[in-house]
């Protein structure tokens, strides 16, 4: 019950919730990565042949984005209650925007991931070209590029990189302080790699939209 | 030099309150930042005013009663500065200067720059001591404690209890407080044997006295004039894990 209620134990299971998301961060951006030497469609089939294991799969990311979100908005009331006067002037030493922004921008990644549910996954969105490849597989090539010619969902896209870009290079190295992984010395070091791997995640995701709404990825 | 003041000012509890203007004239800059207030408030005692309430004691930056945010920084930013050893010579003639009370629900305001900080007490009271005789000097020599160890908590023991860690907290958090008394106490052969026990009831009564949670700012360390490092919040975050299988 510790664990559900005080304020270590619900700060422990928003790291290791975040963190669970951060590796599914890793895995889909190696599978989108697929897009550039042409196996997407491959790689697409082959994840759809196990049903099963991508309904468990999805029932997990369920659970641990709405334990992320649950205890993410009631610690930020608890939080904003404990502060409610301001300073006339305000002079941050050391909090970030993003630090300072995470209930924001992990409310902007809900509104993302549930569009993109709905673009990519659920498949229910105008721009949406559902087709078959010359080897009789499902054309998500052709869907994903088709989609992102239109520049304004290309921003949306890119938009909500910069978001998650936000909240991980805060939440990615909070993860080792929550977890009382670092010391003195290994806090800076894992801020850093905090942020090398915020921008990787940027620059990985950002790339697949900014090469197609260029025409540098085409059909 | 001559310096603008905005002062907060509020006569009581539950009362308006609001930033006064005084001009603090002739200040030398070997003055600390409590003598140019000592100063102001001599002027307002002549002019049959109310002088401007602040927290004060040893003056020698060691007892942690000063509490007071300057410039939208707690102590004035200095490093590892309390506000009595804040000197006027790091301002400039001609500044403004903003002084606000400590603000946290944690610490009901009093009056002007004055607030209570008994809440930080009450954490201490719930956990933050060892309850098994430690006997007199003697027997404390007969407990061999690695260097390493009796530095660790030293460091941490170092915290003055002056509170700028949860002003300066945009969640008003005592986290660093707290942390440096399970780490100081946990490091030690007297402590580990209530660590557990101690971890939680010292982070629940955080959280009963109307304290924030902790959400790896750091804006504590970067405000405490005494650089408590945030390391002991990571030593509180291990504690807490190991309480969870005991």
């Amino acid at each position: 019950m510790q664990l559900l209620t005080s304020s270590v134990g619900r700060k422990i299971l928003m790291a290791i919730t975040g963190q669970l998301m951060v590796l599914f961060v890793i895995v889909h951006l190696l599978g989108n990565s697929t897009i550039f030497i042409g196996w997407v469609n491959a790689y697409a089939e082959h994840l759809h042949a196990m049903p099963p294991v991508v309904w468990i799969f999805r029932i997990v990311m369920l659970a641990l984005v709405g334990i992320h979100i649950l205890f993410g908005i009631q610690l930020t009331l608890e939080n904003s209650a404990a502060n409610p006067q301001g300073y006339a002037v305000n002079n941050k030493l050391k909090a970030t925007f993003a630090s300072e922004n995470m209930i924001w921008t992990g409310l902007l990644l809900l509104a993302f991931i549930v569009y993109h549910v709905l673009h990519f996954t659920a498949r229910v969105t105008p721009d949406i070209v559902k087709g078959v490849d010359a080897l009789g597989r499902f054309d998500v090539f052709t869907m994903v590029v088709s989609s992102f010619q239109h520049g304004i969902i290309a921003v949306i896209y890119v938009a909500a990189m910069v978001t998650l870009f936000l909240h991980l290079s805060h939440g990615i190295q909070s993860f080792f302080q929550t977890m009382g992984w670092n010391n003195a010395k290994s806090l800076p070091v894992f801020s850093k790699i905090a942020m090398v791997l915020a921008v990787i995640f940027l620059l990985g995701y950002s790339s697949i939209p900014l090469f197609i709404v260029t025409g540098i990825l085409n059909k | 030099m001559n310096l603008t003041l905005h002062v907060w000012r509020q006569a009581g509890p539950n009362q308006p309150g609001k930033l006064e203007v005084y001009e603090a004239k002739h200040v030398s800059p070997d003055q600390s930042f409590l003598e140019m207030l000592d100063e102001v408030n001599e002027e307002l005692i002549k002019g049959g005013k109310d002088p401007i309430s602040f927290d004060h004691d040893c003056r020698e930056g060691i007892c942690g009663m000063c509490s007071q945010v300057i410039n939208g920084v707690p102590h004035g930013g200095q490093d590892r500065t309390t506000v009595c050893q804040l000197h006027m010579r790091t301002f400039k003639d001609g500044d403004s200067i903003f002084i606000e009370p400590w603000r946290a629900r944690a610490f009901p305001l009093l009056r002007d720059l004055v607030v209570d900080r008994t809440a930080l007490d009450r954490i201490i009271e719930s956990g933050g001591y060892t309850s098994c005789h430690t006997g007199g000097v003697a027997d404390g020599n007969a407990i061999l404690i690695p260097k390493p160890d009796a530095e660790y908590a030293m460091d941490a023991a170092e915290c003055i209890g002056c509170g700028a860690c949860v002003a300066g907290c945009p969640n008003g958090s005592a986290m660093l407080f707290t942390s440096a008394k399970v780490a100081q106490l946990a490091a030690l052969p007297q402590g580990k044997a209530e660590a557990a026990q101690r971890v939680c009831a010292m982070t629940e009564s955080m959280k009963e006295n109307g304290f924030g949670n902790c959400t790896n700012h750091y804006e504590c360390q970067a405000a405490c004039p005494k650089g408590i490092n945030v390391k002991f919040i990571a030593k509180l975050n291990r504690e807490f894990q190991k309480s969870l299988f005991e």
